[in-house]
């Protein structure tokens, strides 16, 4: 029981950054009309801004490195932010913006591009700054080398709930509440309401929906097309930069930008999103907790009941085949995605 | 800046969509204040001409709305200039409220006051609007799409307003109401560029109209004239 709930706490933390990395696919997807498949790079990116940003400012401040002030994780995050949310700025810009009204397959083969080019730059060395007198100020970690981020939350469980075992040979477990798990899902939940409000409660959110319906209708209803098609990228980037932040933060090990676990990470976000109905906001965040709910249920379930039958050990090496086989079975079944229903409209 | 005595001047203006010429050297002009209907059979070139007015496509020749040329301009600019283009098939927002697509039509615009005056303009002209303000504006009828499509144009404060087949699909009783509003509209002071293939029903309703034939005018002059005329009798008012 105890390592259930355990477990439950972790897939729902992760869910909350796959449902804020599938937001931007699905936003994306629901204006632009196709898969940005740069877009778990700028997730990537943002984990790798938030580690700079954070060693840089430690440094620079010279925080005590153990426990840093707490006012440093929402600036970490802010900086996260902004750097993706330029970065997304520019790719939009420089390569899809060109292409609005080429083919679609122009546009996707471009967003592998684009994902290749930023995965590669990110395996540029990391440089040292130095200070006037020639003393290294900071070397910035930024490069081929995998990295660790500094712990910017205090490493507390909020919560701890004893489970007595029933046998006195076994030692009680207990479920711990992680403040890192806490922080990771109200910040989640706080970016996804913002968005939501967004989108469905002002005047900008409707003409995004707006544009997302017919392009061109909305630009007769006086809506600057091309400005919310930007803004919309900015936004998916800047979600994917905060998703990449919290995961610096639950994960502090990280690996280099281009190391496969990444390229995982953001395929089970997509998936999330077409689980979930691409184009479809709710959709994309029922889609991640469901995605995380099955990913770490699977390996639960398999290690507990299914390796001890079969004599195996393989219920963890199969987390990928849980997302997968989901994501066959929806395109089976529902291929418009679980809260993706195709529009009617009468003529 | 003095008011144009033309609302829209087009001259030898003439769209190419690859290699086809849609529309080749046309040249009309809207007067301020009035209906002028454009007619044709399909493939005539109505659509095109509308779609070059609001800079939908790329276009040869000039446009001239309300004094100055549309040149470089989108149709997102030209909303603001007071320019409104009701696209053929009502271009209604199916996935949104009616409430919502009211309020897109007013997108330019900040004046609350006068935008929620301009909404009560158009409840009075459209009362089935007013009761299905909450409904997804996929799930009204043909006619309210369109009386819809008609309101939400109004909300930009349009000088004028171009209206893409306001008829087409509607029973003969909708029909007489849509043309009975389109000229309240007029009457209130927006000039109307109304394009139509229920030639009968224009014709009544304006007071200069246009026939376009392949591509090209082929008369035009005062509405009742052109009704009266053996050449367009024939060919769209089948009598």
């Amino acid at each position: 029981m105890a390592d259930f709930l355990q477990i439950l706490i972790t897939a729902i933390a992760v869910g909350s950054l796959y449902a804020l990395i599938a937001l931007g696919y699905t936003m994306v997807y629901g204006i632009l009309k196709f898969i940005n498949f740069a877009h778990s790079d700028i997730f990537v990116l943002g984990a790798w801004t938030s580690l700079t940003a954070s060693v840089c400012v430690i440094t620079w401040l010279k925080l005590d490195t153990q426990q840093p002030p707490l006012w440093l994780a929402p600036v970490v995050l802010l900086c996260a932010m902004v750097v993706c949310g330029g970065v997304a700025f520019l790719v939009e810009r420089l390569a899809y913006k060109p292409l609005r009204k080429s083919a679609r397959l122009n546009v996707l083969i471009t967003a592998i591009g684009v994902s290749l080019l930023l995965q590669n730059v990110g395996q540029l060395p990391g440089f040292t700054a130095a200070e006037k007198d020639g003393r290294s100020l900071a070397t910035v970690p930024f490069g081929p080398s995998p990295s660790r981020m500094p712990s910017l939350l205090p490493d507390t469980s909020l919560i701890s709930v004893p489970f007595p075992s029933g046998d006195p040979t076994i030692p009680a477990a207990s479920v711990q509440v992680n403040l890192v798990d806490v922080f990771i899902f109200v910040s989640a939940m706080v970016l996804m309401f913002g968005l939501q409000h967004l989108v469905y409660r002002t005047k900008l959110g409707a003409a995004m929906r707006a544009v997302s319906f017919n392009t061109e209708t909305a630009s007769l209803m006086g809506v600057p097309v091309d400005r919310v098609m930007s803004f919309t990228f900015v936004t998916g980037a800047v979600l994917a930069a905060a998703a990449g932040f919290l995961y610096a933060l639950k994960y502090p090990g990280l690996n280099q930008p281009a190391h496969e676990i990444w390229v995982l990470l953001g395929l089970k976000a997509f998936v999330a999103a077409v689980v979930g109905g691409i184009g479809n906001v709710r959709g994309a965040v029922l889609g991640g907790f469901l995605i995380a709910l099955i990913e770490f249920m699977g390996m639960y379930l398999f290690s507990k009941y299914l390796d001890p039958l079969m004599g195996t050990n393989m219920g963890t090496n199969l987390r990928d085949v849980y997302v997968f086989s989901v994501l066959i079975v929806v395109l089976l079944v529902k291929p418009s995605g679980l809260l993706g229903t195709p529009v009617r409209e009468k003529v | 800046m003095p008011e144009a005595a033309n609302i829209l001047e087009l001259r030898d203006i003439s769209v190419k969509y690859g290699a086809i010429r849609a529309i080749n050297n046309v040249s009309f002009s809207v007067k301020r204040g009035e209906i002028l209907t454009l007619i044709g059979c399909n493939g005539a070139g109505k659509t095109t001409t509308l779609r070059a007015i609001s800079s939908m496509v790329r276009v040869s020749g000039d446009v001239t709305f309300n004094g100055s040329s549309t040149a470089g301009e989108r149709p997102e600019t030209l909303v603001r200039r007071g320019l409104c283009h009701c696209p053929e098939g009502r271009g209604i927002f199916a996935n949104m409220s009616v409430e919502e697509n009211l309020s897109l039509g007013a997108f330019t615009r900040n004046d609350r006051d006068a935008i929620e005056s301009d909404r009560q303009r158009v409840f009075t002209l459209f009362p089935r609007i007013k009761e299905r303000l909450k409904q997804n504006a996929g799930t009204l009828s043909g006619g309210e799409q369109q009386m819809l499509a008609i309101g939400r144009a109004l909300l930009s404060r349009p000088q004028l307003l171009l209206l893409d087949e306001p008829s087409l699909g509607l029973a003969p009783q909708l029909v007489q109401t849509i043309f009975r509003i389109i000229r309240e509209i007029n009457q209130q002071g927006v000039s109307i560029l109304l394009v139509e293939q229920n030639a009968h029903m224009a014709l009544q309703v304006a007071h200069t109209a246009v026939v376009l034939e392949t591509g090209g005018v082929a008369m035009q002059g005062p509405a009742s004239d052109l009704a009266r005329s053996d050449a367009v009798r024939k060919a769209y008012l089948g009598h």
